[in-house]
């Protein structure tokens, strides 16, 4: 039972990195700029495209037909040879198995340029508009995102292999010198784990540690005064966002391997970050960390079958549940600000 | 405009300018009265006749529903005369002629049900409603099935099954008008069985995660039954959302669960990801209980197939057909699809071209479209030559009674397609069974109801 | 009709003209044919009830589709349990869902804003995700509630055995299927309206504008709002459910998909592209993205290549590849960016673009911008 529960608890623990890094994109825009972005499931799979595209890339072939041969239904054979490999050999091979994390390359100049053409582009003009119409244009843009990488990408998923060598599961029961081959769990999602460490850490140090982070806080406070004092406020918002976008983005990427993107996956994934923002409080970065984490380990353990037992359905609304119940408790969910959003 | 595809015929003309001026008072009276009597919904009058395509092209299963739309725009082809003739040679016996039905020429609606039986059913009703279809046919879900086909039953048009798996569509939903080629989860566990029982012995402790809906409740059921048949135990059967997406906290506590094999009753992209993520958890590097842990897929299809990609690797599970079968029917519907689309055939595009001619087929035997004389003509026919051996269209339940397959991850494809080897066709004596085990009613072919 | 303004007759005369005379403006756009007509009445009930919510108070609720899925549920278990006559299904329908609604709000509307707007999202998803699985019993999950031969029925088996065939809804006997079931959903439509323009124009109405513009002071003014919200919410519901069984006496089947988020995103879309806050608005809204549900979408390639054959040779093939994006499975890309257009032009919707219209060719002779809402034309916009 001991090996069940711990191994629910790290799942938990992975699945809540995984929320708090979509929820801080989310959280991040909103305690910035004032923006409810609904189009941020849409941002985070842009991101995941980035890496579909980025493999589809490195794996073009040349395909040549050969008429002397036949498919087994009836059409000339097509032989085909990849290009990559044929450009860089060895290098090549090894840059189409680390396809995922090296798209991230491309990733951030993308994301960076998608982010800050749609706040310029449109935005920009919503800051003194009701939250409501905030919403609703950012929707609208999320449909038309989705629509578009629907033509362009198809409707189905497209899977992203991960690097062979992070395949498989890791013994991490041996590792913290338990019995072998019992707590066991995939490589990739302990990296996914770090990743997420990695960017919620570097976001905050960004905020808390440089005059630009401290500039934009200030603007958080108290836009006027800071635009007074002569700081061009406009420009940093504009870059948080599109900083936001790009930790949007880099998070769609590094989830590719686990969920294969299609262009709905954006939508699936924002009423998600929504509760986890609304839950940890609107506009607060700690908060949306926190709630990740507790939605994460929550819904973890109720699904194991003993809960279930207990409560039938409980693993189809625990999410909502929680958010219910928190909401109602505590009107500004876990560290909300007073007066933000109630309008 | 050239959105109104039928014109202003002189009845909707009369219809709509009379509603209009009766207004809501009388209006009822008229109508159902049928005052402008055709003995049937959607009697083509006309040279042509309109078929119904109800098929997924976005959603969870928008793969199959393209597929199958190439199969259908094929078999009209082949219906009218134009192409390759495709199976109509192979048809025994055959009253196809390959100029049209009963004459007319073939012509088809589409809409895209979206995968959602709501949908599904409006696109249906549209199709009959204003296109005129005299028949529908299509679907990759067995929700959308049952519901379009008891709206068919209520307009009183025949409605041709495509891909829906659940015991419930020819079970306890079962309607006289509604006709099913495709398998279905019982079948596929006694399919399965025997193979399971040879590969990985008879001393096995199942996990069962399966979709929350009904259709993953028949097949879980019937795994279970027939598994514990050969001796295995179930340790545990344990329900997830559909649409999960990260399945990761139900197959965490497989591990640790003395389970040694993994059935997931799980279709389309849960499938695909269910499997992905399990394989990720080392689940097929495992051993318990002294023996290798393995993943069962009760039902695959090739699609699923390419998109778990190397996943799917020497995992069983079963299908309706594969294109790679070498009997005459197979391998002229192989070729004849492979000229037109550049790629072999999947499961779902068989069981709809099949769909279309055997309907067409019944129309020119019962000699009229009348539908209590087409579904006459279809219960009860045996006909042979489509791929799935000597086959039966049962009249108690209206399901195909054929030879099925059972399927293994191909080791070592040889081309993108090539993702499934055929490891035992299990014959129609073997999957018949009993209709009286799954209840319903079929209800009666006539009167024949009116629509609009 | 008593104390009505000239206006507010004419508006609803107008309304009632252009719903009963459907059939004949709709033919030469293809729409025409009863299912899509009755589409169009029911969801312009559920988008009227819905900016009774929105509109008025300001309120936006993610979670309306879950009181349109009971109401559905409900007609259908009528039918089942009692008698396929509409009127007691349609009743029970509206009872249930609005006890439904009652509890939601009531808990839902001790917050405000995005947190009002989560809570009912959540109350609505649980409800999804109930009635997908574990409430199958209920709900026959993914398949959908279905009528059968079978059936108690225990009123109609009091007088008399069921007819032979696949039972349908009735209404005193008569069948309710094609134009029949138009004009039965009609009426219902046009007695919604007709309610919602009375509650507008009523010190109640008065009342939700009131906690629109400015809740606080309402409340210092020592109005305890929470009870007209909470009535406000209630009746949106209720209308919803009317929806909702509505569309079980068209179709009898209720499928839980209709209580998924995005069906309630949809009636939001449909009341902010018409204009939130007008009456008119809203139908117009529910009627345009029902039209290109059904409509658009069903367009291919070859009538496209019908459309544009004019075009010469090679022109004619590029217009028919781009076009192709935007009609048929793209139908949802032209909603989408008509969508974010009229959000970044047109805030008011598309009534707020008929008024700034009517306001060019009135300029001249008139100055006074109308007392409070101006009330919007009348004609159904295409």
């Amino acid at each position: 039972m001991f090996e069940v529960i711990f191994l629910q608890f790290l799942n938990g623990l992975d699945k809540g990195a995984a929320y708090a890094l979509i929820a801080l994109g989310l959280t991040l825009v909103f305690g910035t700029l004032g923006v409810v972005n609904f189009a941020h499931g849409a941002l985070f799979m842009l991101g995941a495209f980035c890496a579909v595209l980025f493999r589809q890339l490195l794996t073009m072939e040349t395909v040549t037909i050969d008429p002397t041969q036949l498919s087994p239904w009836g059409q000339p054979l097509e032989v085909r040879a990849p290009l990559v490999q044929a450009w860089f050999g060895d290098f090549g091979a090894v840059l189409v198995n680390y396809s995922v994390p090296a798209s991230i390359i491309i990733t951030i100049p993308i994301m960076l340029v998608v982010g800050i053409a749609l706040e310029r582009g449109i935005i920009k003009h919503f800051y003194k508009r009701p939250h409501a119409e905030q919403i609703l244009v950012t929707f609208g843009l999320a449909i038309v995102a989705q629509e578009v990488i629907k033509s362009f990408f198809g409707p189905n998923p497209i899977p992203q292999p991960m690097p062979t060598d992070l395949r498989g599961a890791a013994d991490i029961g041996a590792w913290l010198g338990m019995q072998a081959n019992v707590i066991t769990y995939p490589i990739w999602r302990l990296v996914y784990f770090l990743f997420a460490g990695v960017i919620i850490g570097a976001v905050f140090a960004f905020l808390q540690f440089t005059t630009f982070g401290m500039v934009v806080r200030a603007g958080m406070a108290d836009r006027e005064t800071v635009g007074l004092l002569g700081i061009n406020i406009d420009r940093r918002f504009t870059i948080m966002f599109g900083l936001a976008a790009v930790v949007a983005g880099v998070a769609g990427v590094m989830y590719t391997p686990l969920l294969p993107p299609n262009y709905h996956i954006g939508m699936d994934f924002l009423v998600l970050s929504f509760v986890v923002v609304v839950v940890g409080g609107m506009g607060s970065l700690p908060g949306a960390v926190a709630a990740g984490f507790l939605l994460g380990i929550l819904q973890s353990f109720a699904s194991m079958t003993q809960v279930k037992a207990l409560i039938p359905g409980i693993d189809q609304i625990i999410i909502y549940l929680v958010a219910v119940v928190i909401l109602l408790v505590l009107p500004r969910g876990l560290f909300g600000r007073r007066g933000v959003m109630e309008a | 405009m050239t959105l109104l595809k039928r014109g202003l015929s002189r009845r909707r003309v009369l219809q709509t300018g009379m509603a209009g001026i009766i207004g809501t008072g009388i209006a009822p009276m008229v109508f159902t009265k049928g005052a402008w009597a055709q003995e049937f919904c959607n009697n083509p009058t006309g040279d042509t006749v309109t078929i119904g395509l109800n098929l997924p092209l976005t959603g969870a299963y928008a793969e199959e529903g393209a597929d199958e739309q190439k199969a259908y725009e094929l078999a009209i082809a082949h219906l009218n005369g134009e192409g390759d003739g495709g199976l109509i040679s192979v048809l025994t016996p055959t009253a196809l002629t390959g100029k049209g039905i009963l004459g007319k020429k073939v012509a088809f609606v589409t809409s895209d049900s979206q995968t959602k039986s709501d949908v599904a059913r409006a696109g249906a009703t549209r199709m009959i409603e204003r296109d005129g279809a005299i028949m529908i046919t299509g679907g990759s879900s067995s929700g959308e099935a049952i519901a379009v086909q008891g709206l068919c039953q209520e307009l009183g048009v025949i409605f041709m099954a495509g891909l829906t798996h659940s015991n419930d569509t020819t079970g306890k939903d079962k309607r006289r008008y509604g006709f099913r080629h495709f398998f279905n989860a019982y079948q596929s566990g006694i399919g399965l069985g025997p193979i399971l029982g040879q590969e990985y012995g008879t001393d096995r402790r199942a996990y069962h995660l399966t979709a929350d809906y009904t259709w993953g409740w028949t097949q879980e059921e019937s795994m279970k039954a027939a598994t514990e048949a050969l001796g295995w135990q179930t340790a545990e059967a344990v329900r997830t959302p559909l649409g999960a997406a990260d399945f990761s906290q139900y197959l965490t506590p497989v591990l640790n669960s003395g389970a040694d094999v993994l059935i997931l009753n799980h279709y389309g992209n849960d499938m695909v990801n269910s499997l992905t993520q399990a394989i990720q958890f080392g689940m097929r590097d495992r051993e318990a209980n002294g023996k290798t842990f393995e993943i069962v897929v009760p039902l695959f299809s090739e699609l699923m197939a390419k998109g778990a990609g190397e996943n799917i690797k020497g995992i069983f599970g079963t299908s309706n057909w594969h294109w790679n079968l070498q009997d005459p029917g197979s391998i002229a519907f192989t070729k004849s699809f492979g000229a037109a689309y550049g790629s072999p055939p999947s499961q779902a595009a068989h069981t709809a071209y099949v769909q279309t001619l055997l309907y067409a087929d019944a129309v020119e035997r019962a000699g009229t479209f009348y539908p209590p004389e087409v579904i006459k003509a279809l219960e009860g026919h045996e006909f042979d030559g489509m791929g799935n051996g000597r086959t039966l269209y049962r009249a108690e339940d209206h399901q195909c009674m054929k030879s099925i397959l059972v399927v293994r991850g191909n080791e070592n494809p040889t081309s993108e397609y090539d993702v499934l080897n055929v490891v035992q066709e299990v014959d129609r004596e073997a999957t018949t069974y009993d209709p009286a085990i799954f209840g319903g009613d079929l209800g009666p072919a006539e009167p024949v109801p009116l629509c609009a | 009709m008593l104390a009505m303004s000239r206006n507010d007759i004419l508006l609803f005369l107008g309304f009632t003209i252009a719903v009963l005379a459907m059939p004949i403006w709709l033919q030469p756009f293809g729409a025409a044919y009863p299912d899509l007509l009755q589409r169009f009445m029911i969801f312009g009930i559920f988008a009227v009830g819905f900016n009774i919510l929105f509109g008025l108070t300001g309120y936006l609720s993610f979670g309306h589709a879950a009181f349109f899925g009971v109401g559905s549920y409900t007609a259908v278990w009528s039918f089942k349990l009692l008698s396929l006559d509409a009127i007691p299904a349609m009743l029970f329908a509206i009872a249930v869902s609005g006890v439904f609604a009652l509890v939601i709000g009531y808990l839902s509307l001790r917050r405000s804003g995005i947190y009002f707007s989560i809570l009912t999202l959540a109350f609505a998803q649980m409800s999804y995700n109930l009635a997908y699985s574990v409430l199958t019993p209920i709900t026959n999950g993914e398949t959908g509630l279905q009528l059968t031969l079978a059936d108690p029925r225990h009123v109609d088996r009091m007088f008399g055995e069921a007819m032979p065939g696949q039972p349908v809804p009735t209404l005193l006997g008569q069948s309710l299927g094609g134009f029949a079931g138009f004009y039965f959903c009609a009426g219902f439509l046009i007695i919604a309206f007709f309610i919602a323009q009375r509650i507008t124009n009523s010190p109640f109405g008065m009342m939700l504008k009131g906690i629109k513009s400015n809740q606080t002071r309402m409340n210092y003014t020592g109005f305890n709002t929470k009870p007209y919200t909470l009535a406000a919410f209630v009746i949106s519901g209720m209308y919803a459910g009317l929806a909702g069984a509505l569309l079980a006496v068209t179709d009898p089947l209720a499928g839980a998909e209709r209580m998924q988020w995005t069906a309630s995103g949809e009636v939001v879309l449909m009341t902010i592209l018409g204009g939130a806050g007008t009456l008119v608005g809203p139908v117009i809204g529910a009627w345009l993205i029902k039209y290109f549900e059904n409509i658009f979408s069903a367009i291919n390639e070859t009538i496209l290549a019908r459309f544009w054959d004019f075009l010469p040779d090679g022109l004619d093939h590029a217009a028919v590849v781009v076009s192709s994006k935007f009609v048929g499975e793209g139908w949802f890309l032209t909603l989408g960016l008509v969508f974010v257009l009229i959000v970044v032009f047109l805030p008011g919707g598309i009534m707020e673009g008929v008024r700034r219209i009517a306001h060019l060719f009135n300029r001249p002779d008139k100055s006074s911008p109308s007392q409070g809402k101006a009330a919007p034309q009348p004609q159904p916009a295409e």
